[in-house]
């Protein structure tokens, strides 16, 4: 492989770690800060993903277009239906027990599953939308791709600088009280579900934002790009492996985990019979599965723990008396 | 009009004991080891499979086949359960959570690479549906009804007549008075296990049987048993039950108005009203 | 030697202790209460006792046996029946069932014990196939000390059993705690009802702040003056 080609795959592995950065963060301020346990990723990355693809590509005798807006347009667009989307759901089941969002999520991402495949008139069903246009199309040549990384590079500092200001701030402490269940903070009168929601809320904008960039940085969106099971799935693993409640966590395991995945690919292909192919993904989800298992059970907190989440992690039992900080008692 | 929705009740009652043999085992789990399982949808899958290996592989007939895959998927759910979830206990609930997703991916992976991402069937025989008063009835679905019916009887017996039963039973209604009472709550848990992972694993046969096998279709099926769960009550199998069926019938009207592919959204829809209205399910007590 | 002695037992539910130093023995045969203002500590002493609480320091011993580090199942094999103030059935499942649920880890055959409860709380051997949580409070409190006397206790361990009861069914519950003590079982209980309680107990002490304050008979302790003004109220 000459330097080109080099240069070429640095900057497409780059800008895919960085756009499922951008979602770990959008995460990361869900579960991360707030402990709110998100399982329809997929869902609102397909939202900023579609919405962009459907403003700035033209229609075809099936599916809707011609808007003709330019890409900051798409990508505001998808991160604000993200947004209200969020809003909507929270407003029903943030009130509720955490692992009730949990099933409310996956509700989400499955309906938004099946409108992505089912109604064409507004996503062209599984063939997808294709020809979305890359950054600043037509204003020069990019070979290589790097205006995209540009983009998705400046988008993560934006981000990532913005959720730095909200942690340190005094929004951010209270969303780190209420993750820790801190009962004061519920008696100093603090609606607590009004930050679960806009805590809620920005993730899902960000991980809008993300959609956005994938679109116009693969130029071609169908459903089963956002499969939940795979994208979902792989965004977790990294916040775990990364270390939760921790922006610089999440880049970072976004980068490890993609780096095993895009590896493990490499090496597949590379490596493996042809017949074994199609089974190659497979057994490559099954190892990242097991990943989590065994950084669930030996390092939950991640590479970059933060020092709240490991007082989580092996935290109390929340009802019953007397839980895990008995001394150890006698087996009968 | 009226026998269309004859028919399509019908057909939500098959769907909703389906639903609710996946969704008692969610309840009771849910009950006793306070975790929302969301790898019972992919035990479901595995049972499909194995009871598929039974038949394709080693020409059992279909009752010795469902044995086999019962045996199987209970040791393999009691298994996971010693070797991960046990470790994770004493750990905050939602960790538990997420490595249930991770088991789920797993064993999705699992039957994925052992049989192959295409849909398969129990038999190519065809099905002549019978004819009971104008309905249409296929003969495995008059089967899933009867089985569902003995598995709850069995269940029922289960539950009321045996120690580990109404140990179980006390475990869910009320942990700690259970352990004050002397309940070894490991020994209740491991059966815990056998039950939910023996409904499912009958759950997802009867899937098969009725629908095709596909490496996602106990992933597919969640929503509706989750939906089911929390329309009965945490912890509550016998809401369960009536949870199903709500949610199997209501499924399969929902037809008449929608495309069949938006099922999915009604069990949704039927969930999100009973968290809003009354949380704790239809028979659950309100905390 | 005591049936059960607590000595300097200092503890909490793992943060701050609430326990800062309690003595207190039970005799067989004796009923003994525990009395104080709110937040004394004085269900603490007795989930302590039940292993539901972490021990720091200090020591328990039950007929001999040093129980500081035991599970409660296992002191429900020694002969120790707890009943908690709340909670204290099984809600969905019979009054019969809760019952039994009260034998389960005895091997033998209960029937006996089984209809001298029935006969202690006749209004349950009436409703023995209710659902428990369909039952009054007062019932509901008959239902919880039966479970707990199907074992065949030599201690009872009782959290505030009156609470919440009709002055009625207090009374009753009283008559029936004098009446289980009568047969022999030794009692523990922490009331509220302080003064009514110190009339029929044997021995009572008084907890402030999670530590002893005052220890005595019963009758000594309703004539102390400070103890009437301080917790007796009128």
């Amino acid at each position: 492989m000459d330097l080109f080609e080099l240069f070429t795959f640095a900057v497409f592995f780059l800008t895919l770690v960085g756009i499922y950065g951008i979602l770990a963060l959008g995460l990361n301020v869900q579960w991360g800060m707030t402990g709110l346990f998100n399982i329809g990723i997929a869902g609102f990355f397909a939202i900023g993903a579609y919405t962009s693809a459907i403003l700035t590509t033209p229609g075809s005798g099936v599916h809707v277009g011609g808007f003709g807006l330019p890409m900051a347009a798409g990508l505001a667009a998808g991160v604000i239906l993200s947004g209200v989307i969020a809003l909507l759901i929270g407003l029903i089941t943030l009130k509720l027990r955490e692992d009730y969002l949990a099933i409310a999520t996956i509700g989400i991402a499955e309906i938004i599953r099946l409108v992505l495949k089912n109604e064409e008139w507004l996503t062209n069903g599984v063939r997808g939308i294709a020809g979305i246009p890359r950054p600043f199309a037509g204003w020069f040549d990019d070979p290589t791709g790097v205006t995209n990384l540009l983009v998705v590079a400046l988008a993560i500092v934006l981000v990532y600088a913005a959720l730095e200001r909200g942690r340190q701030s005094p929004w951010g402490r209270v969303m780190r009280a209420i993750r820790e269940r801190e009962v004061a903070v519920m008696a100093a009168g603090k609606d607590i579900v009004r930050f679960r929601l806009e805590s809620f809320v920005l993730g899902s904008a960000i991980m809008g934002l993300g959609g956005g960039l994938y679109a116009h940085f693969f130029g071609f969106v169908s459903p089963e790009a956002f499969d939940p099971m795979y994208t979902t799935f792989l965004i977790w693993v990294m916040l775990i492996a990364g270390g939760s409640g921790n922006n610089r966590g999440a880049l970072l395991g976004a980068l490890a985990i993609w780096t095993i995945w895009a590896g493990t690919e490499y090496l597949t292909n590379r490596f493996a019979p042809p017949e074994f192919l199609t089974r190659a993904a497979t057994v490559r989800m099954l190892l990242v599965g097991l990943l989590l298992e065994v950084i669930l059970l030996i390092r939950p907190q991640g590479l970059l723990p933060e020092s709240h989440f490991v007082a989580r992690a092996d935290g109390r039992r929340r009802n019953g008396t007397g839980g895990s900080s008995k001394a150890p008692p006698e087996d009968a | 009009m009226l026998l269309e929705i004859s028919q399509l009740t019908v057909y939500g009652i098959v769907l909703g004991s389906i639903i609710a043999l996946g969704a008692i085992g969610l309840s009771l789990l849910y009950g006793i080891l306070r975790f929302a399982h969301f790898a019972h949808g992919d035990v479901m899958t595995v049972g499909a499979y194995l009871a598929l290996a039974g038949v394709a592989g080693l020409g059992l007939p279909m009752w010795a086949a469902f044995g086999l895959a019962l045996a199987g998927g209970i040791a393999l759910a009691v298994l996971i359960d010693q070797a991960l979830y046990r470790r994770l206990r004493r750990t905050a609930p939602v960790i538990l959570l997420i490595a249930s997703v991770g088991v789920a991916l797993i064993l999705r992976s699992l039957v994925q690479l052992v049989w192959g991402p295409d849909t398969q069937v129990y038999t190519q025989e065809l099905q002549m549906p019978m004819r009971v008063l104008d309905i249409r009835l296929k003969p495995s679905q008059l089967q899933i009804l009867i089985g569902t019916g003995v598995l709850v009887v069995l269940l029922h017996l289960f539950l009321t007549r045996t120690r580990t039963g109404k140990a179980m039973r006390a475990m869910a209604d009320n942990p700690d008075l259970a352990r004050v009472v002397g309940i070894d709550t490991e020994q209740v848990v491991i059966w815990t296990w056998v039950i939910g992972a023996g409904l499912a694993v009958a759950a997802g046969i009867f899937l098969g049987m009725d629908t095709r096998l596909q490496p996602t279709m106990g992933w597919h099926i969640l929503l509706p048993v989750f939906a089911a769960t929390i329309l009965g009550g945490i912890g509550k199998p016998y809401g369960a039950i009536i949870g199903g069926m709500v949610v199997g019938v209501a499924s399969e009207l929902s037809t008449m108005i929608f495309p069949p592919v938006y099922k999915p959204a009604v069990a949704f829809a039927l969930m999100v009203a009973m968290l809003l209205v009354r949380p704790t399910g239809l028979f659950g007590t309100p905390r | 030697m005591s049936l059960l002695a607590l000595t300097g037992i200092r503890g909490g539910y793992g943060g701050a202790d609430i326990l800062n130093g309690v003595d207190l023995h039970v005799e067989s045969g004796e009923i003994v209460v525990i009395v104080g203002p709110n937040g004394a500590g004085k269900s603490t002493a007795m989930k302590a006792v039940f292993g539901l609480v972490d021990v720091r320091e200090g020591s328990l011993v039950f007929d001999g046996v040093d129980i500081t580090r035991y599970r409660s199942d296992r002191l429900a094999r020694l002969g120790i029946s707890y009943v908690p103030q709340e909670k204290n059935v099984f809600a969905s499942m019979t009054v019969h069932e809760n019952l039994e649920m009260g034998a389960f880890i005895r091997r033998d055959d209960f029937t006996a014990q089984l209809e001298r409860v029935y006969d202690l709380f006749p209004p349950l051997k009436e409703k023995r196939n209710t659902r428990t949580g369909a039952l009054s409070g007062g019932q509901r409190q008959m239902v919880a000390m039966g479970r707990a006397l199907m074992l065949e206790p030599k201690l009872l361990l009782l959290d505030e059993p009156t609470a919440g009861l009709s002055p009625a069914f207090t009374d009753l519950i009283f008559e029936k705690i004098v009446e289980i003590n009568a047969a022999g079982v030794s009692i523990l209980m922490v009331e509220q009802n302080a003064k009514q309680a110190l009339g029929f107990a044997h021995r009572g002490y008084v907890l402030v702040l999670g530590a002893n304050r005052f220890g005595d008979t019963g009758a000594n302790l309703l004539a102390n003056r400070e103890v009437a003004e301080m917790f007796l109220g009128g």
